[in-house]
């Protein structure tokens, strides 16, 4: 028995279906070729362009541990294929950058104990991001129904609802003004100038 | 005692935490080297099997395959395994279970290690499937194995085994397999080495016994078989057997190239051991007054095909199958059986939660039968120090159960949440759509204690090595090597604060786990804060002694100071202090003598074995934990929300209340789910939803915050005071739930996890549970 959801085509499948096509991943521009059409973009970034900062937990789409950004909406990037996703910018937690609500979001995850094995952080960082940048002041129903995709079996949640609070407070107490992005820009949007073309040229993380 | 804080007792943050938010932390699964080949598995799609033939030309013919290993392949022992070696590296003759590796491959790149498995031709003659549990021993059963269908039986008996109170209770009580289900997949690094041997880059709980395993089926000799810890996405007992490791050490070794073996998410279902299923009946009579007078539980956990930790677990079963309560007669009785169904070992709580859904459920119906609250009747049964335990056992240490219930028991409760947040907080969340008046609350109660380390006579002991030296830039470092896996518990904060608290010196490094020092045993059983805590803090406190032996001897310290340095001399932020006199020497100034470096071998006390009566001293310590737990259900659909829990622990000294803090948080919520929906189905011996779209797993909207109360009284025979604390509150979450379930619809729910099929009524309804539950057909 071979089993599950796997990287590439078996027997019967068309294997010679290969396209070669670009991803911006976390600002770089890649080149993908060789990868067999049917590949989800996990299995690309992990497998055909070695980024592991995007992390493969169950390839479903259940665990969230492969939440990136696609063109600034939050994915699991294991239900995309990554020939649809020819063009796209693609943000890991690497290229939420370290700056802004991000970095916010990674230091009280440290600071309130939200990280055990730390599997889920990557993908529980993006999804946090990108939950509070659109809904800073969600309430707490709205946290735990927003995050019920991304899976945590070492903390029950509790540390990681606790950060989340922290940044809401910290960041209400800071500039009751602050816009969505934050300051310094911690969350890249397309169009923004982080990610894209104008990135650094050629280069590989 | 620290430089700048950082010791014991605070607060202290992960080390490992800044590349673990970054997603820089390397997973077993991130490791990528040049070269690398990618190694698969091939599995029986048969419960049980006679292999007539495999062959293998096909797939060896394939470009871009580098090696395919069966059976024929192994050089040593045929066999593996935690206790005894009765599982077959690759099946050879006969298949076990549906799963059960056959061959494994080696190819250039996943695609085409796929294509190799679908090109081995593996003729099996399917045979009849034994998976029953209680079926297996009877007279006439098919011998599953050459070892037997019996992995073990305990007989305890204590007291008068059939005295008999006024009041008695008895039912059946079934408990589903649960998974550990940690995140990250099993995965492996195996590389051959130019001397002949192997190095593997590795998740896993326990190197050393993953070494001895390997070098016994590679026919090497054990330095030739050097193991490092590679980054572990959780493991929760899972990762305690051996899996991947000698089926990539065989590929990197056929191949002559480094081969990373992976699972996916369903190979990981399949491809470790379980939490045993359990069929138990239970027995209770106690006085009027509700003292408990006897205990009789017959227990039948089944196993699967191979032996992994099933005797050790079939003895934590027994013996805490009577609960945390005094009583002087028992009679527990337990088997563990070899079936055609999963492997069952380790799981977090180690035989203990399946008993202690038991022994709770039995409390709650005596205290109906006595007319008395749950909580009364469980006050009056704890066990306190010096009562001797079913085992004949003296509770040594204190153990504040009866506190712990108070404590849990008097915390507020949570308001009604009927109609609040558009419905989110009722039964189901929004997509159900739950009619609020269709809506019951129930609030029910668990007490269990758990043994902390390992039992009946083991030796479990735990090497750390420390070495004290001068940076490059003239700061005293301490540098500590510990073999002890860090997969998540946070061992690796730990050990820094003990060093930092021990040596006074502010910077701490710790080595990467390898086997290049001596075991630090498992990272199980609610063991390492104690053992390898234990190693590390002798180690630092033999390190202080030469240090300051040296320092005193050059001084010219009298000869009695010499010899015991540290009753007049301490080091204590950055400096040797004496003890009544202020700084005498900064410890950069004393270590430009030279390092000192020291190892030290932790032990625990020694217990003893289990005589055939179920008799001895099996346990070091325990420790205990009470929940309170509040639903809504619906009972229309059958959907439970759990509401609110409080947990009172019994901690020991907290080293770190953070690690504390998310070690009893997650332990809260794996009991949540093995209570409502974690349950890993089999039909016919084949697992029918191995994937996480049909295990479900809590998310952050089914588990709510944790009201935790800490009580905080030092173990007495351990570094510092500890106790573990993952495993307890996993074991009382589970019946604190059930029991609210319970008290919420009026029914005798005799299984777990609780379906909604066992709150509602369905036509033509039957199963192992049956429908004979009494008292509610209408909710209350």
């Amino acid at each position: 028995m071979t089993t599950g959801p796997g990287p590439g085509p078996v027997d019967g499948e068309a294997a010679a279906e290969e396209e070669t096509y670009r991803l911006y991943v976390d600002g770089f521009p890649r080149t993908v070729s060789g990868a067999w059409v049917g590949d989800s973009l996990l299995t690309v970034l992990r497998d055909v362009l070695g980024v592991t900062t995007v992390k493969d937990g169950c390839e479903q789409g259940r665990c969230g541990a492969c939440s990136v950004l696609l063109d600034g909406r939050l994915a699991a990037a294991c239900t995309v294929l990554a020939a649809d996703a020819d063009g796209a910018r693609v943000l890991t937690v690497a290229g939420l950058g370290t700056v802004g609500l991000a970095r916010a979001v990674r230091a009280m995850f440290l600071a309130e104990g939200a990280v055990q094995c730390g599997f889920c952080t990557p993908g529980f960082v993006v999804a946090v991001t990108d939950l509070l940048t659109r809904r800073p002041d969600a309430g707490e129903d709205e946290l735990r129904e927003a995050l019920a995709g991304n899976l945590c079996r070492c903390t029950g949640y509790g540390r990681i609802l606790a950060a989340i609070r922290a940044v809401q407070r910290d960041r209400a107490l800071a500039d009751p003004d602050d816009g969505v992005v934050g300051s310094g820009g911690g969350l890249a949007r397309p169009g923004e100038g982080v990610v894209g073309s104008d990135g650094p040229a050629g280069a590989g993380p | 005692m620290s430089v700048g804080g950082g010791g014991i007792g605070e607060p202290v943050r992960r080390p490992d935490g800044p590349a673990k938010v970054a997603g820089a932390f390397p997973y077993a699964g991130d490791l990528r080297v040049a070269g690398m080949l990618a190694g698969r598995t091939l599995r029986s799609p048969h419960p049980r099997a006679r292999i007539r033939r495999i062959d293998t030309a096909a797939a060896r013919r394939l470009p871009g395959v580098a090696a395919v290993v069966t059976a024929a392949d192994v050089p040593g022992v045929a066999t593996y395994g935690l206790i005894v070696a009765d599982q077959p590296v690759f099946a050879a003759t006969e298949v076990r279970y549906a799963g059960e590796p056959v061959a494994a491959v080696a190819a250039v790149d996943a695609r085409t290690a796929r294509r190799a498995l679908a090109a081995i031709e593996v003729d099996y003659e399917p045979l009849p499937a034994a998976t029953d549990p209680e079926q297996v021993l009877a007279a006439g059963a098919p011998v599953l194995h050459p070892s037997g269908n019996l992995y073990r039986e305990i007989d305890l008996r204590h007291g008068e085994p059939w005295a008999d109170g006024p009041v008695a209770v008895e039912d059946h009580y079934v408990v589903g397999m649960q998974d550990q289900a940690f995140l990250a997949p099993e995965a492996a690094l195996a590389t051959p080495a130019a001397d002949g041997g192997v190095d593997l880059l590795v998740a896993t709980q326990w190197l050393h016994s993953d070494r001895e395993q390997l070098a016994a089926c590679l026919a090497l000799p054990e330095d030739l078989v050097r193991l490092t810890l590679a980054g572990v996405g959780g493991a929760f007992g899972g990762r305690e057997d051996i899996t991947l490791q000698i089926h990539g050490a065989l590929l990197a070794r056929a191949a002559g190239a480094p081969v990373r073996i992976a699972y996916d998410r369903v190979e990981s279902f399949l491809g470790h051991p379980h939490r045993h299923p359990a069929r138990m009946w239970f027995r209770h009579t106690a006085t009027r007054a509700g003292d408990l007078v006897s205990v009789e539980a017959r227990l039948v956990f089944d196993g699967g095909a191979y032996a992994s930790s099933s005797p050790a677990v079939l003895a934590n079963a027994v013996t805490h199958a009577a609960g945390p309560y005094r009583v002087a007669h028992a009679r527990l009785h337990g088997v563990v059986v070899r079936t055609n169904n999963p492997p069952c070992g380790a799981m977090r709580g180690f035989g203990v939660p399946q008993v202690t859904i038991g022994h709770e459920a039995q409390m709650d119906r005596l205290a109906d039968a006595l007319g008395l609250d749950p909580v009364e009747v469980r006050l009056r049964n704890t066990v306190q120090p010096g009562d001797v335990l079913p085992t004949g056992q003296v509770l040594g240490a204190p153990l504040p159960a009866r506190e712990l219930l108070q404590l849990v028991a008097a915390r507020p409760l949570p308001g009604p949440s009927t109609a609040d947040s558009g419905g989110f907080a009722l039964p189901g969340g929004l997509p159900a759509g739950a009619e609020p008046s269709r809506v019951r609350r129930g609030v029910g109660y668990a007490l269990a204690y758990k043994n902390l380390l390992f039992s009946e006579g083991f030796d479990d002991f735990s090497v750390a090595r420390v070495r004290l030296d001068l940076a490059d830039d003239g700061t005293p470092r301490v540098r500590i090597h510990s073999a002890c896996a860090e997969i998540g518990q946070g061992f690796v904060t730990i050990a820094e604060q003990i060093a930092r608290t021990e040596l006074g010196v502010d910077r701490v490094e710790l080595r990467p786990a390898d086997t290049g020092v001596g075991s630090a045993g498992s990272t199980s059983a609610s063991r390492q804060t104690w053992m390898s805590g234990g190693a590390v803090r002798g180690a630092c406190a033999a390190v202080a002694d030469r240090l300051l032996a040296r320092v005193a001897r050059s001084a010219g310290l009298p000869a009695a100071v010499v010899e015991a340095p540290r009753t007049s001399l301490r080091l204590a932020k950055g400096r040797i202090v004496g003890a009544e006199a202020g700084p005498r020497m900064e410890i950069a100034d004393a270590l430009a003598a030279g390092p000192v470096e020291a190892e030290f071998t932790f032990h625990h006390r020694r217990t003893t074995v289990l005589d055939a009566a179920g008799q001895g001293d099996p346990h070091v310590a325990f420790a205990a934990a009470a929940h309170r737990a509040v639903v809504d259900v619906d009972v229309d659909l059958g959907l439970v929300r759990v509401v609110s829990m409080a947990l009172a622990q019994d901690c020991g000294t907290v080293l770190n209340p953070l690690a504390l803090r998310g070690q009893v948080e997650g332990g809260t919520a794996q009991g949540l789910g093995l209570a409502v929906m974690e349950e890993l189905v089999t039909d016919g011996g084949r697992v029918t939803n191995p994937t996480f779209h049909d295990y479900l797993l809590p998310t952050a909207a089914d588990v709510p915050d944790l009201d935790f109360i800490a009580v905080t009284e030092p173990q007495p025979d351990a570094p510092y005071g500890v106790k573990g604390v993952g495993e307890a509150p996993t074991c009382t979450a589970t019946p604190a739930i059930v029991a609210a379930i319970r008290a919420a619809v009026g029914r005798d729910l005799r299984r777990v996890p609780v379906r909604p099929q066992d709150l509602v009524d369905l036509p033509g309804r039957s199963g192992p549970a049956g429908p004979r539950e009494h008292g509610g057909d209408t909710p209350a």
